[in-house]
């Protein structure tokens, strides 16, 4: 797999340096190789590369200043929150700025009548819930990175986390984006009202990578907290059966707020790693959590446990207190460094698949897994059909990174060939390029690039990366795999 | 599900806009025509029916989502949730019965429930899309969670068909709630709109609050537990299923007294905390306060007759009172006839404005239009009698030049000859 964003010539033109000189002070304009190094890489450290400079702003101001500069000079500009994108969305570019918004961390605004914050885009996600709690307000999405991740990269890569089910991705909750255009022009999408006038700009501005506009400012909507949230852990011998109890919760009319499975490696990691006393003999754990007015959650708490028993659950533990309860999901929100434990490297890959189709996917996993010769530990949003197999391997091993790379390629055509998606909450980056041409035909990515015209004519924001060129498709070989026409003929689909 | 679909359809549609661009002529895209009163007009030279287009390509309960063809009628739809306890979370108005769920997508329009649980354009999964170069694209999925690529299906929806003919759709539906009451109490607007707002701080199972007339009412679903322990939270009085069933029927498909009538309907989208007297003389109040009508008299003079409106009874009223009676002739009777003194369908039906009425003396779209971008939203000329001048700049708020261009850029980028509902959106 190419290592690189989608293929353009370089065209490094060190002048900007002289110029950001101009516009920021000596201290928000890195160019030394010591200074660049912390920004080689996001959180997909797989793919490495040191930008031209990078541009630290603290105000609006200039950031229209840098993208006046880098629209006259042609010089394209990739935005950076925290790092912490787990698709190589943030990944620099060797001729190009990097934008960082660190420095936007300021909550502008909490209005509680409105239950609506105004924030920075630097600012954390688990920061928002935090200044607004006493309120009795939260900021629903909670992607696992949410103790680092920043409110400006989960619009861009619509983050979710382990509650969407129930509440929904970013786009489901922000009201309201001020950005700045290619041209350095200040704009707003959205309103603080719950719609705004003509197309729908906020939906497509959110999940789209860094590729239409710099992210100045969100407003985001705040829930109130859950009077109650209850946890259920129920163990099974088989995925399949876990897998048709969360069928059997649904099917039932209950929406938990989340609903999370994990296999045996991956309860077996966590177990070693948090001790948060998972039944390590169990082939899959169901954690399922209600919540919200308390006379219902008493209600469902009593319907999931008999639903988890008449399923095949071996055992179902409900939670005796929030202790027990945040135990339930300390392994599970550990899961990523618990296997980072267990093997020196590994790839989290990031399809969804209707859930229906679990079994089945989790089985052909485990053949691939076999064929390759590298472990695979699943973590599973299983409410919402997004699966995180977690591929182990060693980087030092020559050779053991192309074929990590070469069995989540495989895995994710698997998800699209039964009617999901290659990326269901990490975005397209530069990880998933191949296989968008998989789930995306010509005409389709041709839209989408004239999309990203509208917005970037000289193609200056995050080039390369989300949305393959169709030459880059064409030699990946796959424009005829569209839409799952029977790459896995084995397998059950719509 | 059984349905046989009509394999040629989709083509007949293709190849209907492939002509279209080959001669040059510009389309009016329609389904059902139920929200053929809503955007500006569009000057067209033929007309693209998408209601031949139908069927359920794919609907599996506990997955939480069904794929319809474009034309498939919204309450054939609705039927078939309902036979699996489930619904739209977004309890979509139809403003008829021929309404389809390309219309309803392309609309984008949310009934009572969509402060309380989610949008059309939340619920949108997946959508395939013919853009005007008679290129069929699939963009999302019918899965919960997607973001390979730019989120093309949610740009689609309340785009007015200014982008492309919409062709299928996949839509996350939810369970629907095991019950439900209403509860009434007479309020003034700001304290109705300050019992909204806290209310809407609690995490409590409302899925609709409206105030009219005086009026305020609240709509909680859930199991048996919930509603009463909600009751005792919230007060008032409560209505009689069926009669609160037909209110909010009636709030969503407009069939009250505000609706109907020879005036200018303003649909106000603000803060939901925005005061009462930021948007003086709202008739009705929907979504905690987010969403608020007014009726006034654009460039007609003053409804001297105004009072004679309060009780005459229009179709809609007749016939939303003709299905209490059926269920619950005794209740629904001395409700109607105790209306002055309790909220009801009846006494709402006329909605009487309470004083300062924008529409009093006319009222100019810049003021409606001031009053709600200073709030922090915008105002929508909703519907206007055929008699009532459009502003001149359309029905919709103006966007800022920025915004222009972006929306200029995007209609080239997917409809570059311009042949899909010029002007509807904007010109």
């Amino acid at each position: 797999m190419s290592r690189i964003p989608d293929e353009r010539p370089l065209n490094p033109k060190p002048e900007v340096i002289t110029e950001l000189r101009r516009l920021l002070p000596a201290a928000s304009v890195l160019a030394t190789e010591a200074e660049l190094a912390p920004y080689e890489c996001d959180g997909l450290s797989a793919f490495q590369q040191r930008p031209l400079v990078v541009a630290l702003p603290e105000t609006v101001e200039q950031v229209q200043q840098i993208m006046r500069l880098c629209h006259r000079l042609e010089v394209p500009v990739v935005a950076r929150g925290a790092g912490t994108g787990l698709s190589g969305g943030a990944l620099p570019l060797a001729d190009g700025v990097l934008l960082s918004l660190a420095k936007f961390n300021r909550i502008i605004d909490i209005d509680p009548a409105n239950r609506s914050a105004k924030v920075q885009p630097g600012v954390r996600n688990l920061a928002i819930s935090e200044a607004v709690a006493s309120h009795g307000l939260y900021y629903a999405p909670d992607p696992s990175s949410q103790i680092a991740c920043s409110i400006g990269g989960n619009v861009a890569e619509n983050s979710g986390g382990v509650h969407c089910l129930k509440y929904g991705l970013t786009v489901h909750n922000i009201l309201k984006l001020k950005l700045v255009s290619v041209e350095g022009e200040l704009f707003e999408v959205g309103s603080e009202a719950l719609d705004s006038p003509g197309l729908d700009l906020l939906a497509l501005m959110t999940g789209s990578e860094g590729m239409l506009g710099i992210i100045v400012e969100v407003t985001v909507k705040l829930l109130p907290k859950p009077e109650r949230a209850q946890a259920l852990l129920a163990s099974f011998d088989s995925v399949e059966r876990a897998g048709a109890a969360v069928a059997e919760i649904i099917g039932a009319g209950i929406i938990p707020a989340g609903l999370e499975m994990m296999d045996n490696p991956a309860i077996r990691a966590a177990e070693a790693f948090v001790h948060a006393d998972y039944p390590v003999d169990a082939a899959a754990i169901l954690i399922c959590e209600l919540d919200g007015f308390n006379a219902e959650v008493s209600v469902d708490v009593m319907r999931v446990r008999k639903l988890l028993l008449d399923a095949g659950a071996t055992d179902v533990r409900t939670a005796a207190d929030d202790a027990e309860r945040l135990r339930f999901w300390k392994g599970r929100k550990a899961a990523f460094p618990a296997v980072g434990r267990i093997s020196p490297d590994y790839y989290c890959m990031d399809g969804t698949i209707p859930r229906r189709q679990l079994g089945p996917v989790l089985n052909r996993i485990a053949e691939l897994s076999a064929e390759s010769g590298l472990a695979v530990a699943n973590v599973f949003h299983a409410g919402d059909g997004n699966l995180h197999p977690l591929i182990l391997y060693d980087a030092n091993n020559p050779g053991e990174l192309e074929k990590a790379e070469e069995l989540g390629g495989a895995i994710l055509e698997l998800c699209v060939a039964v009617g999901g998606t290659v990326t269901g909450e990490h975005g397209v980056g530069v990880e998933k390029l191949n296989q968008m041409c998989v789930q995306f035909n010509s005409a389709e990515l041709t839209q989408m690039h004239a999309v990203k015209a509208a917005f970037d004519p000289k193609g200056l924001l995050n080039p390369g990366k989300a949305v393959p060129t169709l030459h880059r498709c064409a030699e990946f070989g796959a424009m005829h795999v569209h839409h799952g026409e029977l790459k896995f003929p084995e397998l059950p689909r719509f | 599900m059984a349905e046989q679909l009509d394999a040629n359809t989709e083509q007949a549609i293709v190849e209907q806009v492939t002509a279209s661009r080959s001669a040059g002529t510009a389309l009016t895209i329609h389904g059902g025509k139920t929200k053929a009163f809503y955007g500006n007009p569009v000057s067209a030279d033929a007309e693209l029916d998408c209601s031949i287009h139908r069927g359920v390509m794919a609907y599996e309960p506990t997955e939480l989502a069904i794929t319809v063809r474009a034309g498939t009628p919204l309450a054939e739809v609705e039927a078939l949730l309902a036979e699996q306890g489930q619904e739209f979370p977004f309890e979509p108005p139809h403003f008829g019965d021929q309404a389809t769920i390309g219309g309803m997508v392309a609309a984008g329009l949310s009934g009572p429930r969509r402060p309380y649980a989610a949008s059309v354009r939340d619920a949108v999964l997946g959508v395939r899309v013919l853009n005007g170069k008679g290129e069929v694209m699939d963009f999302g999925g019918r899965v919960m969670k997607n973001v390979a690529g730019y989120d093309l299906s949610r740009l689609m929806v309340g785009s007015l068909g200014v982008l492309g003919v919409l062709l299928e759709v996949s839509i996350k539906v939810m369970p629907r709630p095991l019950g439900r009451i209403t509860l009434v109490q007479e309020q003034d607007q700001p304290s109705a709109l300050a019992l909204m707002q806290r209310w809407a701080g609690q995490a409590l199972p409302i899925t609709g609050t409206a105030w009219l007339n005086g009026w305020l009412y609240v709509r909680v679903a859930g199991s048996e537990e919930a509603l009463s322990e909600t009751q005792r939270i919230l007060g008032g009085t409560p209505m009689a299923n069926q009669e609160a069933d037909a209110f909010w029927t009636a709030i969503r498909e407009q069939q009250l007294d505000c609706f109907v009538g020879e005036r200018a309907l303003w649909r106000v989208s603000v803060p939901p905390a925005t005061a009462a007297d930021a948007i003086p003389g709202a008739d009705l109040i929907e979504w905690g306060g987010a969403l608020r009508w007014l009726r006034s008299e654009v460039g007609t003079a003053v409804d001297a007759d105004h009072a004679s409106t309060v009780g005459a009874i229009s179709d809609a009223g007749a016939r939303i009172g003709s299905e209490s009676e059926s269920e619950s002739e005794s209740e629904s009777e001395s409700e109607a006839g105790a209306g002055a003194g309790r909220g009801t369908v009846s006494s709402a039906r006329a909605c009487v404005a309470t004083g300062g009425d924008v529409g009093a003396d006319g009222v100019s779209a810049e003021a409606v239009r001031a009053l709600a971008a200073a709030a922090g939203g915008h105002a929508t000329l909703f519907r206007a009698a055929a008699s009532i001048p459009l502003p001149s700049d359309g029905v919709f708020a103006p966007l800022s030049p920025v915004a222009l261009r972006l929306h200029q850029n995007l209609k080239q980028a997917f409809d570059p000859d311009g042949l899909f509902n010029p002007g509807r959106l904007y010109q």
